[in-house]
């Protein structure tokens, strides 16, 4: 475990209004895809919200995360706005890629959020050269590299992991291990039951965390973020997580048996952090109650926003292939 | 005489294959236990097991280049790439080792690997999940392409692409897995083209996908302006049926070709060449390519059916081509 870190009762406030940010933003997204106004392959992130959450409050506002196909999540989590993302999801100009993107490749960069991506594990070398940017420009920025337990069997992911190590890159590379890859568990497809223990087979430092806890995701990952930008190098950090939703929206998951849903759904980190609030007295359960109103006005508003909003006109498709 | 989809005549397909020949194997990203994204492989790991039927890591290039190394020692393997946008990962196996392998060993090895994979725009999966690169494959000597637009010629074309001992990229195409059709039960060769309808004033060659928007413009074509058109689907890209085109156009004296793949440097612009060598005598009008914008593929709705060859834009061009020869 790292040396003392503290977690602020406004720190502990945040994370839940980000947690619950993130479920409902995906609830939403949810309801609007079988409408048709949400297309194409759109992954939610329902069940693995303290993993950004916790990962990316160890970041400052200017360093760098790059994410999955699964991202909107970590877009929330650093500092994406709920309009333009909403607005991208249904394909609007106002969105955060006009439009182009959509769910699968949502990017903010101003955020530092480099980019969701369709490719599994591509965003792994990305993740490395913003590092390697960073080190030479000597701007004190670390990156945060997000993929899933599945990416981790591609080869980008143990020639980074050289990498990252060789050139002691400020990096940390975080697995989302929530046990399957589309359909495939990772128990069929994965040498290692603990992805982490890959780490040192590139002399780098590991952790597992409780991908349900978001003290424990922030704490251990502050540690890693201090290590990175003080030069100690990379860390692979794996938390250990479920997604409580199908890989797709009306996905039938022959892959895994109900039973083992229901009990993994019936642990929601969600409902215990917020018991937990009441019972440190940071919030009373009237202040959770408006903290969720808050947040589930502002996605109302959000979702109307991206409604109203117009698409891209269709004269400006080819533009923003070259600079 | 059976109705089936486009996507059980493929499973027919690599049913028929395995119960025929016990080297055939299939490996792919959740081909086994669910049956594959597209389908296309349900219930097979259950009849064949899982020794024959393989559920891989997300390991393109080290599953594809290993399907190649069975390949040359005995076995007949079928890889599934879920799309043919994450086929780039294993394009130095394909393009390197499997494309080349026989030449550079002087003839010494066969390499029989069937590599299915599924292209195309029009669900709004975006930029990584909606392109069409069959004409990246063409450019490469030592492979075959195949990309069939029916139930009947995805069965056929399959079958022979896994008898075949040469490396074939059989390209489905996402939105052709509802499609019904009796099937013809015919066995095709590689390598044939086929007039899907004969005419007279132009000939259309459309492949995948895009055959479907050259006959609904060829009805409209017909209905309203009465130009005849002669549609080509040439099925197989590489090598492909010149001979056929060329003998269509010889009588046509005009020719269109409309494929999904963005045009530059594509498969079209090659067809368009060919003909031009070899008939320009007998062109009334310049051989005209209509091909996907030169653009990655967006999201929106709107801009997505800005960058696919529509309808209306081949009944555009053929009018022009016509009037203008
Ligand atoms: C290179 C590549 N291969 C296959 C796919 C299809 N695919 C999309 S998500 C996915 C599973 C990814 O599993 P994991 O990395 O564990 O992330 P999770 O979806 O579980 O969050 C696969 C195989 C892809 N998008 N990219």
């Amino acid at each position: 475990m790292p040396e003392k870190i503290n977690i602020t009762k406004d720190l502990k406030v945040d994370f839940f209004k980000q947690m619950y940010t993130i479920r409902k933003f995906e609830e939403k997204v949810k309801e609007l895809l079988p409408l048709g106004l949400i297309r194409g392959a759109t992954h939610v992130y329902i069940g693995e919200e303290a993993v950004a959450v916790g990962a990316c409050s160890a970041l400052n506002s200017d360093d760098y995360i790059v994410s999955t196909h699964r991202g909107h999540g970590h877009c929330i989590a650093k500092g994406g706005s709920l309009k333009p993302m909403m607005a991208e999801l249904l394909g609007k100009e106002t969105g955060y890629c006009k439009g182009k993107g959509g769910s699968m490749h949502i990017a903010n960069v101003d955020c530092g959020m480099l980019g969701a991506s369709g490719v599994v594990a591509s965003g792994i070398p990305i993740a490395t050269g913003a590092a390697f940017s960073s080190k030479f420009l000597e701007n004190k920025k670390v990156t945060i590299s997000f993929f899933g337990d599945g990416a981790s069997n591609n080869g980008t992911f143990h020639e980074c992991l050289n990498l990252a190590s060789i050139w002691k890159l400020p990096i940390i590379f975080i697995c989302e291990n929530n046990g399957y890859a589309i359909t495939v568990p990772a128990k069929i497809s994965t040498s290692v039951k603990d992805i982490a223990i890959r780490a040192k087979g590139y002399d780098m430092a590991s952790a597992i965390v409780n991908g349900r806890d978001v003290e424990e995701i922030y704490k251990v990952t502050s540690d890693a973020v201090r290590r990175a930008r003080d030069g100690k190098g990379p860390t692979l950090i794996e938390a250990k997580t479920y997604r409580f939703e199908g890989h797709w929206i009306g996905d039938p998951q022959v892959y895994r048996g109900k039973s083992e849903v229901e009990s993994e759904i019936s642990r929601d980190h969600l409902l215990d952090y917020e018991k937990k609030l009441v019972k440190e007295n940071i919030l009373s359960v009237s202040e959770i109650g408006s903290v969720k109103r808050k947040i589930e006005a502002e996605l109302e508003e959000a979702t109307q926003f991206a409604k109203e909003s117009p698409f891209l006109d269709a004269s400006k498709v080819a533009d923003d292939i070259f600079s | 005489m059976k109705e089936l989809t486009y996507a059980e005549a493929i499973n027919e397909a690599l049913d028929e294959e395995m119960a025929r020949d016990d080297k055939v194997i299939l490996m792919g990203e959740d081909v086994g236990l669910y049956g594959g994204v597209w389908r296309t492989s349900v219930g097979l790991q259950q009849k064949y097991g899982i020794k024959r039927v393989i559920d891989t890591p997300i390991s393109e290039n080290s599953f594809v280049g290993c399907a190649i190394g069975a390949a040359i020692t005995g076995l007949r393997p079928i890889v599934e790439i879920m799309y043919i946008d994450f086929i780039t990962l294993a394009l130095d196996q394909i393009i390197n080792q499997a494309a080349k392998l026989r030449y550079m060993f002087g003839g010494k090895v066969k390499v029989p690997i069937v590599i299915k994979t599924t292209a195309g725009a029009g669900k709004g999966n975006a930029a990584h999940h909606s392109q069409s690169l069959e004409s990246l494959f063409c450019h490469i000597p030592g492979l075959k392409v195949v990309m069939p637009s029916t139930p009947s010629d995805a069965k056929g074309l399959l079958k022979s692409a896994i008898k075949e001992d040469n490396p074939v990229i059989f390209i489905e195409h996402k939105l052709l897995y509802p499609k019904k059709e009796i099937l013809t039960e015919e066995v095709i060769p590689l390598g044939k083209a086929k007039i899907v309808r004969g005419g007279t004033d132009i000939t259309l060659v459309a492949t995948s996908n895009m055959l479907y928007k050259a006959m609904d413009a060829a009805d409209i074509l017909k209905k309203d302006f009465n130009i005849s058109c002669e549609i080509i689907d040439p099925r197989t890209l590489s090598p492909i049926d010149f001979e056929m085109i060329i003998g269509s156009v010889k009588k046509t004296n005009n020719a269109l070709i409309v494929h999904e793949s963005n045009k530059k440097a594509g498969i079209g612009t090659y067809i368009a060449s060919i003909v031009t060598e070899n008939a320009f005598d007998w062109l009334d009008s310049p051989v005209n390519v209509i091909g996907g914008l030169d653009c990655p593929i967006p999201y929106s709705y709107v801009l997505e059916d800005a960058v696919i060859p529509s309808q209306d834009k081949i009944i555009n061009k053929v009018k022009e081509i016509l009037e203008k020869g």
